[in-house]
């Protein structure tokens, strides 16, 4: 039972009783250690750094510069009707200026190799509701979707909490580079089915979720044949697509479509958004693009539980319609990214870390195994709880990502200076050289 | 190929294959009748006037002023810049701690300071739909329902029921008390709900009130806490409309008769609030749930990360509503430009015999058209409003679309046009009345259609000859109508 919550008069509902949210598992005692003693360069040196916050924080001079040279952007253009059209435009169906510029910025990170019809673009308060929505859509309550293990510990609450949906894994382990097999697809389908759950679909986050990879084509196509076999959907979260530190070497399900000539596109749906590829994550917008009408129209009138602010929709649509600014800032990413990871993959090893090969995301997937005192889900535990209290870095363990093997955690590398990198590996290294 | 599309949509869910979305209702027909044949002043004066969108447009010159003298309140100005990153980062569900001060404050002044609110206890929401979404989540299970008094807005039909499976249970009203909400209703409702086996978990009211514009007086308040303690129900209040009220008597918000009552289980109180009546800005998203039940702050906190306002709104919101002189001004201008529009409306309307409602808030009239129904029934009010649609080329919201039980009644938005629109407007409801008035002829409804038509274009000549007043005959353009 959760502490704090009161056990009201009136009782409330099973879904707010339930603890799905997610907010009372242990992980969660890694946030609070940072935000009781939070690093500070110079005025808490010795603090915890916050190394489990997938965020962007990489390329804002970018967008700082962006605005401040074009000041029109503030108003969109034109000072005297602006304010109060865009304050009163609530249409479901978006800003078209805002959902063609989202749709092309699209297009662009994956330089074109897919196109995406603006028409399609249904906007979200964020992933999180795109996510939760699809879910709604796709699933009733006591449905399952599969998920690749390890995987992003939010979907536990987006995609199960309130619509009642369960969550099947597949499991993946490092024999392949936690790669997903087809026998991996079929086992999971099988214990569903073993369960009396209907499965209604795969999700799969492509660029992976913690695992800082892209999926290879293989895979995409495997997994869509696994889906049409089963006759269920593929939602593919493409939400690092432009955190890729090689545009070449991301595969979006689109462009498979495209190779099929959109054969069976109606089961296939991608969320994405601007939290992580922009830095923007306040700014809620997230998009589903389903190749599927009755989803669309179906998500677009959902949508109007989390609608994008129109302020918001405005301020962007006039900064991504500039073709010269996105592919300045997608190209300048990409290699910023890159060489944060190539400082990290560095550092680590000389403290004798080894991590997953990696080519995307705001993160690594860290392999502690070789120095669990048991290959088990309480050795990396308490692990990790040294890491947090005596090393003081929040790092998440591989377990609150479902991740079957013991021993690997996820650290995050976008969100802070390269001096306060360097002292975070200088803190690995030094705790590392004790364990010895 | 049909088998195949019903194959397909087996693949989706209950809630998807459904049509609790509530856009295949028949009141669409006013909304598209208005798309396809806009109103505009100089490029289409014969167009459909939109008079069914609550929306208030009549301020914001205030806020445009405000908005070019405060650079810093916007992340992309100059002036501001400097805190975009700070704020584009921010995705907290606790909300902008200025934020919640702000629109703390801003809840305590439209409410003449008579009650504080704690920022504290202030959860976002995707809006006031978000909003009422989220606390049925929070609140009842599936099946489960809401007791709601009618005529009520007719999103809540989606926003209670959709994707939460909550249901919703009528509470009579009706002009007899001139729609008050009385506690034999409630019972009544109350009662029938347990017969149908269903379990109330709360009573949702909307005050002010939308279709009505009128407000809900402290006794009827006190008798509602009362109720709802009684049976251990919730209490959801509705206040999105809180700042329209324009004359007296002065808005008395749940929040006020609770401080009065110390017996009442706070724990059962819940507030939706919002900016996009108040402020006028419904594209910004920025829904309020406010309770003062822990555990739903709590658990409706953990619940907004689906519907977050956008911090760089937050931002924005929260400069416009910490500046105490703006903010005052606003409120005290608002009214006044409400109270102004209502005059003009509902004193045009009686001089043709055309009653409204005695309401004193909202965006809206509740007009009265009911002596125009050749029968007290819905099919009757249908039939009248599609005239007008059609013929008369507005769109109001019918009755029936609220869940009116009593036919004839109308709701007409008034704030969302400017003053020469309004005019319009107005003349044109004057003529079609003068015509409806005139002795019935009987006549098959072909025949009947045809006349209107033509009286519509004789009162539109009418009209011209009201604006070019040189051009005034002494004889009456306006043929016999059949009505």
């Amino acid at each position: 039972m959760a502490v704090g919550i009161e056990k009201p008069p009136v009782g409330l509902s099973r879904v707010a009783i339930s603890q799905t949210h997610g907010e009372n598992s242990p992980y969660f005692a890694g946030w609070k250690a940072y935000d009781e003693n939070p690093y500070d360069e110079i005025k808490n040196p010795s603090g915890v750094i916050q190394m489990g916050l997938a965020e962007n924080q990489v390329s804002f001079d970018l967008i700082e510069e962006y605005l401040k040279q074009h000041p029109e952007t503030s108003t969109g253009g034109d000072h005297n009707s602006n304010f109060r059209e865009n304050a009163l435009f609530q249409d479901y169906h978006g800003l078209p200026s805002f959902r063609k510029a989202l749709a092309s910025f699209m297009g662009q990170i994956r330089v074109g190799r897919a196109k995406f019809d603006p028409d399609r673009v249904v906007l979200t308060a964020g992933a999180t509701a795109a996510n939760e929505l699809l879910t709604f859509i796709l699933a009733d309550p006591g449905d399952a979707l599969l998920i690749p293990t390890p995987y992003y510990p939010g979907f536990d609450r987006d995609l199960r909490w309130r619509t009642g949906v369960k969550i099947v894994p597949i499991h993946c382990n490092s024999s392949n580079n936690f790669q997903v097999t087809r026998q991996a697809l079929e086992e999971a389908y099988n214990s569903a089915k073993a369960m009396n759950v209907r499965v209604r679909g795969v999700l799969i986050t492509n660029p992976s979720n913690p695992l800082g990879a892209t999926v290879q084509r293989q895979v995409l196509e495997d997994i869509l044949d696994f889906v049409t076999k089963k006759n269920i959907h593929l939602v593919s979260d493409e939400i690092y697509s432009g955190s890729t530190f090689s545009s070449s070497e991301f595969v979006s399900v689109a462009e498979i479509l495209e190779a099929r000539n959109y054969r069976e596109a109606e089961r296939v749906h991608i969320v994405y958004s601007l939290s992580k590829d922009l830095g923007l994550p306040g700014f809620r917008v997230g998009t589903i693009y389903s190749y599927n009408d009755k989803v669309m129209t179906t998500a677009r009138r959902m949508s109007s539980f989390s609608l994008v602010s129109s302020q918001t929709q405005q301020l962007l649509a006039t900064m991504l319609s500039d073709k010269k600014f996105t592919e300045n800032y997608i190209r300048t990413n990409r290699e910023r990214l890159r060489k944060r990871y190539d400082m990290i993959i560095e550092g680590l090893k000389k403290a004798g870390i080894e991590c997953l090969k990696g080519n995307a995301g705001l993160f690594c997937w860290m392999n502690l195994g070789p120095f669990l005192d048991k290959p088990t889900r309480e050795s990396e535990l308490v692990l990790w709880s040294s890491i947090v209290h005596e090393v003081k870095l929040n790092i998440s363990p591989g377990c609150s990502c479902h991740c079957s093997e013991p021993g690997w955690f996820r650290v995050c590398f976008a969100n802070m200076s390269e001096q306060t990198l360097e002292v975070a590996l200088k803190r690995i290294h030094d705790f590392i050289k004790k364990q010895r | 190929m049909e088998s195949k599309t019903s194959e397909r949509k087996q693949l989706l869910s209950k809630i998807a294959t459904g049509n609790g979305h509530g856009e295949d209702s028949p009141y669409f027909d006013g909304w598209k009748a208005y798309d396809k044949d806009p109103f505009h002043p100089t490029n289409n004066p014969y167009g459909v006037i939109q008079m069914g969108l609550a929306e208030n447009q009549l301020c914001f010159d205030l806020i445009k002023d405000w908005v070019l003298n405060n650079p810093k309140a916007s992340i992309c100005t100059i002036e501001g810049v400097d805190e975009f990153k700070e704020i584009a980062i921010f995705q907290d569900y606790h909300g902008l701690p200025e934020f919640r001060q702000a629109i703390a404050n801003f809840m305590g002044k439209v409410r003449g300071n008579k009650v504080k609110f704690d920022p504290d206890r202030i959860v976002m929401s995707g809006g006031a739909t978000g909003a009422h979404e989220m606390i049925a989540f929070c609140l009842a299970d599936p099946g489960e329902a809401f007791l709601v008094p009618v005529p009520y807005y007719p999103g809540f039909d989606r926003d209670l029921r959709w994707r939460t499976g909550v249901q919703v249970v009528p509470v009579h009203c009706d002009s007899s008390n001139d729609f008050k909400i009385t506690r034999t209703a409630l019972e009544d409702a109350y009662e029938r709900a347990k017969e149908a086996n269903i379990k109330v978990k709360g009573l949702l009211i909307t005050n002010p009130s939308n279709p009505l514009g009128t407000i809900i007086d402290r006794e009827t308040l006190k008798g509602l806490l009362s109720f709802i303690n009684e049976k251990s129900i919730h209490l959801v209040c509705d206040e999105i409309y809180a700042a329209t009220v324009f004359s007296q008597p002065g808005f008395v918000s749940i929040s006020e008769v609770l401080e009065e009552d110390p017996e009442c289980n706070r724990g059962l109180i819940h507030v939706v609030y919002s900016l996009s009546k108040d402020m006028g800005f419904p594209g910004f998203r920025v829904g309020i749930v406010y309770s003062y039940n822990d555990a739903v702050v709590s658990c409706a906190r953990k619940m907004s990360s689906f519907g977050l306002v956008s911090s760089q709104t937050q931002h924005l919101v929260a400069s416009m509503l910490s500046d105490d002189q703006f903010v005052d001004k606003f409120i005290a201008e608002s009214k006044k430009r409400l109270a102004a529009r209502y005059k003009v409306f509902t004193q045009g309307l009686e001089e043709v015999k055309i009653g409204c409602l005695n309401s004193n808030a909202g965006l809206f009239f509740w007009m009265d058209l009911r002596h125009l129904l050749k029968e007290p029934t819905d099919a009757e009010e249908m039939a009248l409003w599609r005239i007008i649609i059609k013929e008369v080329k507005l769109n109001v919201s019918p009755g029936s679309s609220f869940h009116c039980p009593e036919p004839g009644w109308f709701r007409v938005c008034f704030a969302n046009m400017d003053n020469e629109t309004m005019e319009i407007a107005l003349q044109r409801i004057r003529s079609f009345v003068v015509q409806a008035k005139k002795p019935k002829v009987p006549a098959k409804e072909k025949c009947w259609h045809g006349n209107l038509r033509l009286s519509f274009k004789a009162s539109r000549r009418l009209e011209d000859a009201i604006m070019a007043p040189h051009s005034m005959s002494p004889h009456s353009p306006i043929p016999q109508s059949p009505l």
